[in-house]
């Protein structure tokens, strides 16, 4: 511990060094008088040779061991008296990096919640989504069949393989009817997961009860919700769709689903299903369940490795099953890391925002060193003068550097704070679809990360000024007395490739935020197809009992009776113009799709796997609520029920992708119904086309040709239902009028999702907007900080040329080429920077090209345009100094000197 | 004085070892170190103050050298140093190896002489 106590008793260390030499050269000068020398004379030439006393005071320190930490507290000391000293620029470049870092930090936690950790489960690696692909009907994941499950849990890959279906269900036995996300899974699913419950237990892994189990798992949301957080919820019942079950766990409050969409991601109750009973029981290798199947790869297995043990399965299963796989089905089962949930559908932005973010980063530390720079220049002569007295270059760049580096610290601590004061506000900011499943939260990782980003930015925009300090030219710098400024050149280059920088990065992200602009306009503008205003969807869900008997609603003739009571009803509600039902696909924008298997007349024999198509049920009044225009054959009719001939109507896509060039009215079709627990196979009526209507964008706003059938809503038994109201409606009304209205029919049935059609247009831009949002919202800062930097550089060669420029008034320059001139610099800044964020800008587009919408990567006005603005807005900049350059006055300049 | 210019360079290593060798004979301040070596190596060595000091600041701090303040000679104080027992080992390993270092070295050099 010598080393602590020589570092605080560093004063008496440096008084008995002091004394040492002192010592020395007082022996050194009696010597020389003895031998004769005048003591003036001695004392002269002992001086000189004894050198820089200063440096041997230097070497003795350093040879002490304690140099490194003591010169590190003498910087800091130094450099926080410096802050104190110019309070105004330590406050605007501490600012500068606050908000730079505290952008950046805040881009950071999004993308370690989600690309990084995408997974919060023990060893996620291990976690794969299994998908079968029939290349040859053009599905991809088509589902599995239980023969093809027992394949998988036999074939050595796995630890465990779970099959999982998603559905909703009405929750009653509590104070209010609620609908519920609910989630069918294998009894090793959370074994697998590897997560434990909060309360009670999960599945037993090995349960291999067959069918339905009464057991379910609970979120920590119900728990609380539902049952008020009832300690004493194990072994208690509830009731899902009529059906009894038993609460045996309560998963913790931090649990989410690794599921594709959100409504998986909410799920809130889990079942267990055997998978093995009826309606599952089918051996038939080619029916394939829409199930999702999930599992983990046994320790130590890659997914490249399983990849290939899983190639070899489907080989040796073709050739035993010729006649369930057959050749042009082409086959094939594809792992995809677990993760892909969460990260497939971001990666992209997310990637483009944290760019972006760290673009501005880099600009602010640009302009920092632009700052710092210009300090430099006033500090030069102060630089040069601690040399002369013996200061090694070393140790100056070393306290510069310490100088940028805790400007850097205090600001990326400032950002740190201004991020948790509005965690709350930024939170609130993200789309509820950017999949997740953790929760945003500044962890470690993210403060390490603010650190190691504050550290870099401290040594880049330090390095700068730093190298500078490093070759002043002793000489020169002390001559040119009191002007500091004057022969820095190479400053003046440096800050002047600062500029162009800042310029270029700007620009690559002003054109990235235009193209996102130009998209997202597109597609705002893009005609819907249908008419959103003045609608509003409620849902509502029938019970879907396991026992058949129990269902009040299980004919299409039981469902049209109450179908047509809740049409007659709601039109009553105020406000209501029309009304329609529909069931919950055809609710315009509702990304929970229900593709059902297509069957061509006449086609069957083409493949053996069906095409799938987007599938709705629908009441006659829903095309016209929806405004959505007939164009060949006719629409239903009321008389379309269940003692009439089956009807469908299609869409232009599907009619242009199944019957190109022919007339599809009149044609055949079946449907095979993917409802799981009520039938897998296809029903065996044929349906007949009486009519196309137009593409519209009720699936995706990106894509106006889905191929969409419709099926009369009296002829089938829908029992996830959608309630569509026209009119002048009071939106925060309806849910509870509706709510009335349905529960005075039926007080059983649950009413949620109640939701304006605008709202579900803007909620399906929300995950571009946001893009967008935050990258103009960087564009713009990057803009700024750009304006400012060309305005300093300006500024600064003018208040340098003051003396030029008087010379030439003097001697009779025109006032308006000394603007012409000034402002010629600044458009060749702005031009060189224009040049090279161009070159970036083309790169950087056409790697978000992915993003865009109906424009090019290269799109030229976005190109052209904002390359106008900037070097429009830089001229404007330099406008300020070139006027006062242009007003100088010849007599003043001359005299300062 | 000397010109500068007739100073050998001192390999790395050496001037630690001179300097022990002259503290191992009693305690004594810099300047007389300077001094001692200078007379002991009849003027061909003169330690220059740049590199005396560090090299005993380094040497205190490896605790091969200790030190105490105490009235000299001129009765002003000075700093004394003394080897420590752990500077003695030292200075003895060093010592070998130094002979035996010379010893090869010359050897090797007369060899070649003899050889051309």
């Amino acid at each position: 511990m010598g080393w602590l106590r020589r570092l605080f008793s560093r004063q008496r260390l440096e008084a008995d060094l002091d004394k040492e030499l002192r010592f020395h050269f007082e022996n050194q000068v009696a010597d020389k008088v003895r031998s004769g020398i005048p003591e003036s004379e001695a004392r002269r030439l002992t001086r000189i040779e004894f050198g820089g006393i200063e440096q041997v005071k230097e070497d003795c320190r350093e040879r002490r061991g304690t140099m490194g930490l003591e010169s590190l507290l003498q910087d800091l000391r130094y450099a926080l008296r410096m802050f104190a000293k110019s309070p105004a620029f330590s406050a605007i470049a501490i600012l500068t990096v606050a908000l730079s870092i505290g952008a950046t930090t805040a881009i950071f936690s999004l993308v370690d919640a989600t690309l990084l950790h995408p997974l919060p489960y023990p060893h996620p690696e291990e976690l794969v989504r299994i998908e079968d692909d029939l290349h040859g009907a053009g599905t991809m994941d088509a589902g599995i069949s239980i023969p093809e499950f027992k394949d998988l849990q036999r074939s050595g890959i796995f630890q465990y393989v779970v099959l999982e279906i998603f559905g909703s269900a009405n929750l009653t036995g509590a104070s209010q009817p609620s609908r519920v996300q609910y989630e069918g899974v294998s009894p090793a699913y959370f074994a697998m997961l590897g997560v434990k419950p909060e309360l009670g237990h999960t599945f037993d892994p090995l349960d291999q009860t067959p069918g339905f189990t009464l057991d379910v798992v609970i979120s920590d949301g119900v728990w609380k919700r539902v049952f008020g957080s009832d300690p004493h919820i194990v072994g208690k019942s509830l009731r899902l769709d009529n059906d009894l079950n038993r609460v045996i766990g309560v998963m913790p409050p931090g649990f989410r689903d690794p599921g594709r969409t959100v409504d998986e991601r909410n799920t809130e109750l889990w079942a267990a299903y055997g998978f093995s009973d009826d309606p599952a029981r089918s051996s038939n290798r080619s029916l394939r369940a829409p199930l999702e199947t999930v599992g983990r790869l046994k320790p130590g297995l890659t997914v490249r490795a399983a990849q290939s043990q899983m190639d070899a399965l489907v080989a040796s299963l073709r050739k035993q099953f010729p006649d369930d796989y057959p050749a042009d089905s082409k086959w094939t089962v594809r792992l995809v890391p677990l993760k892909e949930n969460v990260v497939g559908n971001v990666r992209q932005s997310l990637i483009l925002l944290f760019g972006a973010v760290a673009v501005v980063l880099l600009i602010g530390c640009v302009n920092v060193a632009n700052l710092l720079l210009a300090r430099a220049s006033a500090r030069s002569r102060e630089m040069a003068v601690r040399q002369a007295l013996g200061a090694a270059r070393k140790r100056l760049v070393r306290q510069l550097l310490t100088e940028s580096l805790l400007l850097s610290l205090l600001g990326g601590v400032a950002g740190l704070v201004i991020l948790f004061c509005m965690k709350g506000f930024l939170l609130r900011l993200i789309p509820e679809s950017l999949p997740r499943l953790n929760d945003l939260s500044i962890n470690w990782t993210v403060m390490l990360f603010a650190l190691a980003a504050s550290i870099a930015a401290g040594v880049i925009f330090g390095l700068a000024p730093a190298r500078q300090a490093g070759r002043v030219d002793l000489a020169h710098a002390l001559r040119v007395e009191g002007r500091g400024s004057k022969g820095s050149t190479e400053q003046t280059r440096t800050r002047r490739v600062l500029v162009v920088t800042e310029f270029a990065l700007s620009l690559v992200l002003m054109v990235a935020a235009g193209l996102l602009l130009r998209s997202f306009w597109d597609l705002y503008q893009a005609p819907l197809g249908f008419n959103p205003q003045h609608v509003m969807s409620v849902q509502s869900w029938l019970p879907n009992p396991d026992d058949p008997k129990t269902d009040i609603y299980g004919t299409a003739a039981q469902e049209a009776v109450f179908a047509r009571e809740l049409l007659r009803r709601s039109r009553l509600l105020p406000g209501v113009q029309e009304a329609a039902l529909g069931s919950e696909p055809s609710i315009p924008l509702h990304h929970d799709g229900n593709p059902s298997q297509l069957i061509v007349e006449g086609r069957q024999a083409q493949s053996k796997q069906p095409p799938l198509v987007e599938r709705s049920d629908v009441t006659p009044e829903y095309f016209h609520l929806l405004e959505i225009p007939v164009l060949r054959g006719r629409l239903f009719k009321d008389g379309d029920d269940e003692n009439a001939p089956l009807v469908a109507v299609i869409n232009q896509a599907m009619a242009r992708t199944y019957w190109r060039g022919e007339d599809p009215l009149g044609k055949r079709l079946r449907v095979g119904r993917g409802r799981p627990g009520v039938g897998l196979d296809a029903r065996k009526t044929w349906i007949t086309i009486v009519g196309v209507i137009a593409d519209a964008r009720t699936e995706s706003l990106a894509n106006a040709s889905v191929p969409q059938m419709y099926l009369s809503l009296y002829q089938d038994t829908p029992k996830e239902l959608a309630i569509f109201l026209r009119g002048d409606l009071n939106a925060s009304a309806i849910p509870k009028e509706v709510r009335a209205m349905v529960q005075s029919v039926n007080p059983e049935l649950p009413i949620y999702g109640a939701k304006t059609l605008d709202d579900a247009v803007s909620a399906s831009l929300e995950q571009r907007r946001f893009s967008m949002d935050i990258v103009a919202a960087f564009a713009i800062t990057a803009l700024l900080l750009a304006v400012l930097g060309i305005y300093g550089v300006i500024s600064y060669i003018v208040s340098e040329r003051t003396r030029d420029i008087g010379i030439r008034l003097a001697l009779g320059a025109d006032r308006g080429k000394i603007l012409a001139m000034v402002l010629r610099q600044g458009l060749g800044l702005a031009m060189a920077g224009a040049a090279l964020g161009l070159v970036g800008s083309v790169i950087v587009s056409h790697l978000m090209a992915g993003l865009l919408y109906g424009v090019m990567p290269t799109d030229p006005l976005t190109f052209a345009g904002v390359t106008l603005v900037l070097t429009g807005v830089a001229l404007a900049a330099c406008y300020i100094p070139a006027r006062r350059a242009m007003r100088v006055d010849p007599m003043i300049a001359l005299r300062y000197e | 004085m000397k010109n500068t210019d007739d100073r050998f360079d001192l390999p790395q290593g050496t001037l630690d070892l001179l300097i022990m060798r002259v503290v191992a004979l009693g305690p004594i301040h810099g300047y007389a170190i300077a001094q001692r070596i200078q007379q002991i190596s009849r003027d061909a060595l003169q330690v220059q103050q740049g590199s005396l000091y560090p090299a005993l600041h380094r040497l205190e701090y490896k605790k091969l050298l200790s030190s105490r303040w105490k009235p000299s000679e001129t009765g002003r104080e000075a700093k004394f140093y003394e080897l420590t027992s752990r500077g003695r080992t030292h200075l003895k390993a060093e010592t070998e190896n130094w002979t035996r270092l010379t010893d090869v070295v010359s050897l090797i050099l007369k060899g070649t002489l003899e050889g051309i």
